[in-house]
This record gives C-alpha cells, structure tokens and sequence, in this order.
C-alpha cells in the first residue's frame, strides 16, 4: 500500500445532511479563495493567468471572497489549451517539479494539452476511498483495458492498483486510430483493432496474475464479455497448453474478476442495467461508474441498482471540482434540481485552475446527499446542440 | 400511446432506452418502442446455433401449414402490439402515421408480404429453381436421378430494415421457410411489419426462439451485420460501401433503376407514356425498382415534357385519403435537403426541369408539419450530367437522349431495366449486360414484380451453399 500524496482534502464533516451541506460550502469558499491567490500570486502563480489577469476589471487577489465570485472569471476556452508552449501552465512555486502532460482529442489537428505534477495521484487516491474492499481487495492485481498513451487514465489507474497495493497489467490501445477508421467509415479495421485490444486482454488473463479488479469502457466490457462467451480465453488457455478450470472461463466472474471500474458517457442506465444483469452475473461482480476527463479528475457514482432503475449520479471531487448544471444559454444560471442542464466543470488545484468550462455533455441536476455534501449531475450525455459533431470510438 | 418491446428470440423485453415515434401529421406520439444494444444483439445471436437445429427438425410441409395460417392471420387477425391489439386497418393507420407514406400504400404494399406468406411455396420455387421442397428436410434433393445437396451458410439471418415501404418486407419472408433463425432490425419509423409477421407466425405455431425483434440504433445494425453469418441491410450508397465487398451481406440500395428505348420504339414513345409515368411514380416513387432515368435515342424533350404534364396534376393529399399519390416526408428537413440538391444541381449547365415549366409552382410544398415533394423530370443534355443518375425518395426521372449502339455501354449499374424493343440484336446485347440485375424485355414498367423470381440476390443461395454429396448403400441424411 502506497501513503497518501499531500494535498488531499480533509472529509466533510456534520451530524446532518444540513450541516455537512453547509460545512462543504465553507470549505469549497476557503479552497477557492486559496487556489484563486495561489494561481494569480506573482511568487506562485501560472504564467498563463498572470498575463490573463491583465485583462480583468478585478483583482483576483483581493475581490474574491468565496465561490460566487466565480462568475467573474471569463469563460474557459479550451482552444486556450492547444499548441505551447505548455510551461505557461506550470505554477511558478513547482517549476523544479517533474510535470507530466496528457492531452485530449488530436484525432486531427493539435490535442489539448494539461499538465499534471501530483494531481491525477490525489483524485484517484480520493476515488479509492470510496471502492468498497469486498470487491476491489487491497492487494489484488488490475487489468488496465483503456487507452494507453498520453492519457492521464492509463497512469491514474496504475497508480491507483498501486495505492491499493496492487499491480497493474496494461496494453497497446490508441483511441485516435479508432476514431480516424470510424470518421473515414472503416468499420472493419475499427473492428479489427478492438480485436486486437481484447486479444491482449486475453492474453494478460491467461498469464495467471491473479487479477481481480479491472478498469475499462463500456464498449470495451462489452467486447470483453462477447470475448469470453465466445470461449475466447478458454481457446487461449488450450493454446498455451494450459488446462480449463472445471467451471469454464466464459463470464467475468469466471475469470476472477470481482471489481470494475468503469467511465464514459455512455454509461447509460440501459448499459448499466445490461451490464449489471447479463454480464456481471445480477451484480455478483461489482461495478462502479464514474464521469471525468483531464481537465477535472474524476466524479464517483452513487452505488447503481435496479432499485433506483440503475440511474446513475456522479459528485465532481469537490473542493477540488466542481461540477454545476447551467442553463447553456446563460452559463450563470444554475438550473434547478431536476432541471436539465449543460454541465460546467471547474477544476481547482493548486496545479491547475480552469474556471466554468462547458463541458461538451449536458444532464439533470441532482441534490446533495450524505455521502457528497453537493450537487451532483445525473443522465450525462452528449449535449444535444453538439452530439452529432461527436465520433465516440471505443474509448 | 403502444408500447412495444424487443424480441430476444422468444423473450419480450422492455429497455429502459426507448424510441418514440410521433405522428407525422399531428406530431402526438403514437408508439414507444424499446432498443437493445449491441452488446445485448451479440449475447442472442449466440442462442442461435441451437436455434437453427430446433428449426430444422420441424418438417419443411409442417413449416409451410405455419405460413399459410400466418397469412390468414397477418391479413385478417387482431394481433398484439406490445401493450394493443391491432387488427390489419389499425396496423396499416399506424405504419402511414410514423412512415408518412399514405395509407392507400401502406395498405397495397403490406398486401404484398400478405402475398409472400400465403403463397410461400411458389415463392421458394421461384428461389430454389424449382427444388423439392423436401431437400430443406433431407439437405439434398435427388430430383431426375440428380443430386444436389445443400448445406447452410449461417445459423442466424440478420435484416436492417429501413422505414419506407412495407413492400420490402416480402424480401425476408421467406427465411423461416429455409429453416434458418430470423433476426429482425425494424426501421426506425416502421416497427409494425416485422413486428405484426412474428406475431402472425407466432400465432400460427411457430416457435418464438427462432424470432428476434430487435430495435437498435446505427451500432447495433453494424453489430448485426458483423455477427451474423449471413444478412440484408438497406440503405444508400455510402451506408452501405463498407459493407460492398462483404460477401456475407446482401445490400439493397440505391436501385437506378432505368427505362431505355431503343431505336425501333422511339419514335413510338406517345404509346408509352402510361408506362412511364407508372415506372418513375408508382407506389410515392420511393422503391429502388421506380424508374429514375429515361434514356431514348431521340424526342427526349418531347417525353420529358409528356411525363410533366402528367405529373402536373398529382397534387399532395391528406395521408388517409384514398386518391393519394405522393408521399409526405415525416421529417420536412429530408425534403427541404433533397429540394435544395436539385436546385443547386440544375446550376450545372445542361439540365432543365421540366416539371418547373408546366407545373408553375415550386416543387417543394409544405402543409403544417409534413412536407412534400411534387414529382418531377428533368431534361438532362448528357449522360454526365449530376442530375442524370439520381434517385430521390420521391418521383423524379431525368430523360437523356443516348444512340442506341452506346447506351448499354454507359447506364452504369441498374437494379431493374425495362429495355422497350423488338430489335433481337438489341434484346441480346440487353440479354448479356452484366450491369443490368432485373431485365423486363418489351413494355413492362420497371416497378412490375414476380415473385417466382429472385430480386437484387437470392435468398436462397444467400443461405444455402451447394455441396457434393454421396451416399453409400444403406445411408440417409438430414440437415
């Protein structure tokens, strides 16, 4: 088991679900007032909002009181984040830091760029805190079926096998190639390579690791069950001369998987509920979906179920995240519970700030619960107005 | 409002992702139907392969008594309909009310598949060449003292259908008959046909696990298309280009399907002139068998403007009006796009709208939510022309002038060619065309059917592959 990385937010704290609702807002104006003075002091500051400062009618360091004064930072554009050099968004207090980057899109065209220093460790480190033991056991061994490359998933996952006292198993994925055959209509090749990923899938499985917990996509569990109801993993085994378990190997229960951890926004209820009733065995192997993307970190799921009719609600990491339901015609107006919504994300770390960023996914907006203390979004899918412009590959 | 479920090869299912489809007049919802993902396509068509050997054992006349009651049923039954019961009238209104296509179509052309089922002997005759029907038992015929011995391509036939005509639903009828698993994809508009055969067949005895009823989105019929051993799809040609050399899937596309006179008839075109209007106009002129292009040696601007002055006079009619003859579009968009493509086409010198001329008034009309198309000709100067070989979901022709000794050489790929001619020299070079499917010789429209013969591919030899077989003394087989 790794420690902690420093910089984990303290839990929230209340007896009632009033209280802890209003504990989290104070701690959320605190941390934004300490994020705002770190990014735009001149000692520790990025170079990119410093310049951009100069462009504002306040003063960041002294007319932000808590987190309403968000709105009057502009907009985040993430066309800001395409093309270098990346340094302007390296906080001057960690330029002797080692400073990772991963990127976003570059199907065609320059990928969005963010970098991280100890930020993707933090938010999955919070994320493990809420994968319960029984299905994830410390200790045990993970299959990495997700995109490789510079992606912040493949290193979060990693880490997080490791916080766990795992090991991660990974492979070759590069969603960009998938993309480019979907985009030209190459639906074989597309095809092919996801072949070609759950082959490598098998062939981890088949090498006796022991892996019990697993990250993927939707599209990819889905692969990975038709895989194996296909006695894929079992042909595998005969080719390595290796005998068949007595129960088969034709299910992800049979393999020995007992956790997932799953994201994307096609994470849908009828996924969920297909994946919960006819491949994970009604439940037997846990599943837990989450929403994220480079620029935020990752928002966990209330456990899903058929009591609920799998309907899934994600609570950004506040107050390290925030994740607000606007009306996107007036990105100031919060909509109300229930209401539906754009969903506008802001980031604050003391790596990276990225105020109101519209998010290209729209949901409803959900209450505070006891668990998280804020709002939260349910029903996240492509937002209506962009969804055709979307090309969603396997990843 | 009817709630429909899949089908999972004898399971109902309700999704939680449902489809609503609305009223294209009224625009109130009228069906709510269920989809599966392709996830859940891949899970089923893995029941297949027992499926396949459960239809199979059902002996080919006892399978046949099941069609004929299924036609009496799909025609004269109260069947269900998820949540309703509909009887043939209330299946008819709601197919024009989601399709947009009149109810005096909907009506003809479900008769069509009516058709199919009842008379599904003569239909695989037409498909098997005549083969003993008992073959489908044995998996060999020795019919003259010949054997000929067939076995299966496939456990499972997948159809992507689309949501413009019931007509084309005749296509896959056939398949149970052939004893091979059904696997139904319904247009997204058009879940009633499928819907209402399964229910006729179930009712008639046949067993609910050799039937799916899967309503998907567009992955989902790529997943078909890619699981199943053998399937049709529907759809244009960039839908379907990946699919053109994938000799697993039959595709029915866009037909370009051509009326071509030739030197001896030409100058009789006034005779023929029913015949045309027929061909480009029957049925909404939305069937890959309507004619699209007119090709005669001489008088093109005469014919053009013969087939406008009929056109001329079809005006758009209320959906359930008997006297219907075009077909509204469900989504004005399709038609305002459609509209647009021609006009910006016709910049293209060489090419002139005859209807525009005679008609006076714009092709593109709108009443409340529904949009129309009024049918239309357009003279093209040449063959090279971008308006000379198209085809539109509505009834448009171009007419070109073409010598007879070069026409053959430059049609380019058509579905169905009425070639109108006594010339036998003419008749055999039409005979030998490899880029003609369907050829009627003489003066029969392009629309005109048998169903004693295949279309666009053959079901049959989709499914079954012939084999050598021998049997020594004493051995008989069964599929």
């Amino acid at each position: 088991m790794l420690p902690d990385t420093p910089g984990k937010p303290a839990p929230v704290t209340g007896a009632t679900l009033d209280e802890r609702i209003a504990n989290a807002k104070k701690q959320l104006d605190a941390h934004f007032v300490e994020i705002v003075k770190w990014h735009f002091n001149p000692e520790t500051g990025t170079p990119f909002w410093l310049e951009k400062a100069k462009t504002f009618d306040f003063n960041p360091l002294t007319d932000v009181k808590s987190f309403d004064d968000i709105k009057r930072f502009p907009i985040f554009e993430d066309e800001w984040l395409r093309g270098g050099p990346v340094r302007k968004w390296v906080p001057k207090a960690y330029a002797n830091r080692g400073v990772y980057v991963f990127e976003t899109g570059g199907t065609t065209g320059l990928p969005k760029s963010r970098i991280v220093i100890d930020d993707f460790k933090i938010d999955y480190e919070m994320m493990s805190d809420t994968l319960p033991d029984q299905y994830f056991p410390r200790g045990s061994n993970w299959l990495m079926l997700g995109p490789s490359g510079p992606r912040r998933l493949r290193l979060a996952i990693e880490h997080l096998a490791q916080y766990r006292g795992g090991i991660c198993f990974s492979l070759d994925l590069d969603p960009r190639w998938v993309v480019k055959c979907i985009k030209d209509r190459k639906i074989a090749e597309a095809n092919a390579y996801k072949e070609h990923c759950i082959d490598q899938a098998l062939t981890i499985l088949a090498g006796g690791h022991e892996i019990k917990c697993m990250f993927t996509t939707p599209k990819l569990l889905a692969a990975l069950d038709e895989a194996l109801r296909n006695g894929k993993l079992e042909d595998k085994y005969r080719s390595l001369g290796k005998a068949i378990p007595s129960g088969g190997l034709r299910s992800i229960k049979a393999v020995g998987i007992t956790g997932i951890f799953s994201g994307g926004t096609e994470f849908t209820p009828q996924f969920t509920r297909e994946a919960y009733e006819e491949m994970l065995d009604n439940g037997e192997v846990y599943m837990t979906p989450t929403y994220g993307n480079t620029l935020m970190g990752l928002a966990c799921s209330k456990p899903i179920g058929p009591e609920d009719g799998f309907k899934i609600t994600y609570y950004a990491p506040q107050p390290r995240a925030v994740a607000q339901v606007v009306n996107p015609k007036n990105y100031d107006e919060i909509v109300p519970y229930g209401g539906t919504g754009r969903v506008l994300l802001t980031t604050l770390t003391k790596e990276f700030f990225v105020p109101r960023f519209p998010e290209r996914d729209e949901g409803e907006r959900e209450p505070p619960y006891e668990k998280y203390p804020w709002d939260g979004v349910s029903g996240v899918r492509p937002f209506s107005e962009i969804a055709g412009s979307t090309v969603v590959g396997v990843y | 409002m009817i709630r429909i479920p899949a089908l999972r090869f004898g399971k109902p299912y309700t999704s939680l992702d449902k489809a609503t489809l609305i009223h294209h007049a009224t625009g109130e919802p009228v069906a709510e139907v269920s989809q599966v993902t392709g996830s859940q396509i891949s899970r089923d068509v893995g029941t297949c392969a027992r499926a396949r050997k459960d239809l199979a054992a059902i002996p080919i006349k006892d399978i046949l008594a099941i069609y004929k009651k299924a036609a009496d049923y799909f025609l004269n039954g109260t069947l269900p309909c998820g949540d309703a019961e509909l009887t043939f009238a209330d299946y008819v209104r709601n197919l024009s009310a989601t399709t947009g296509s009149p109810m005096v179509f909907c009506d003809r052309n479900a008769r069509k598949v009516h058709y199919v089922l009842g008379n599904i002997e003569e239909v695989i005759g037409g498909l098997t060449r005549g083969l003993d029907v008992e073959a489908l038992d044995r998996g060999y015929s020795l019919k003259n003292g010949r054997m000929q011995a067939f076995y299966p391509t496939t456990d499972v036939f997948g159809a992507v259908l689309p949501s413009n005509s019931p007509g084309v639903h005749s296509l896959w009828v056939p398949t149970l008959a052939f004893k091979i698993p059904l696997l139904l994809k319904p247009g997204r508009e058009e879940p009633w046909t499928p819907y209402r055969v399964i229910q006729a067949f179930l009712k008639a005895g046949m067993p609910a696990h050799v039937m799916a009823f899967l309503p998907a989105d567009h992955a989902g019929a790529s997943d078909i298309l890619r699981l199943c051993g053998r399937s049709m799809a529907f759809g244009d040609d960039r839908t379907m280009a990946p699919y053109k050399n994938d000799h697993r899937v039959e595709i029915h596309g866009t037909g370009y399907s051509k009326i071509i006179l030739g030197e001896d008839e030409a100058d009789n075109w006034e005779k023929h002139i029913d015949l045309f209007v027929e061909a480009i106009a029957a049925n909404g002129g939305r069937a890959c068998v309507n004619a699209s292009a007119i090709w005669t040696p001489r008088h093109g601007d005469k014919i053009a403007k013969a087939i406008a002055e009929r056109f001329a006079k079809m005006k758009p009619r209320a959906w359930d009006d008997p006297a219907c003859e075009i077909s509204g579009f469900a989504k004005p968009e399709v038609a305002e796009a459609i509209n647009n493509l021609i006009d910006e086409s016709l910049k293209t010198p060489g090419a002139a709208d005859v209807t525009d001329a005679v008609r006076g008034t714009p092709r593109l009309v709108k009443e409340g939510r529904v949009a129309y198309l009024l049918p239309t000709v357009v003279r093209c100067e040449t063959p090279e022309h971008p308006l000379a070989n198209k085809e539109f979901l509505f009834p448009y022709a171009s007419v070109i002038e073409c010598p007879q000794a070069d026409v053959l050489k430059r049609i380019g790929y058509t579905l169905a060619a009425s070639v109108i001619t006594n010339d036998a020299g003419f008749i055999a070079e039409a005979m030998a065309c490899p880029t003609i499917e369907r050829l009627n010789i003489g003066a029969l429209p392009t629309n005109r059917l048998t169903w004693d013969q295949p279309h666009e591919g053959n079901l049959f030899t989709h499914l079954y592959k012939q084999r050598a077989l021998q049997l020594a003394d004493g051995h008989t087989a069964r599929v």
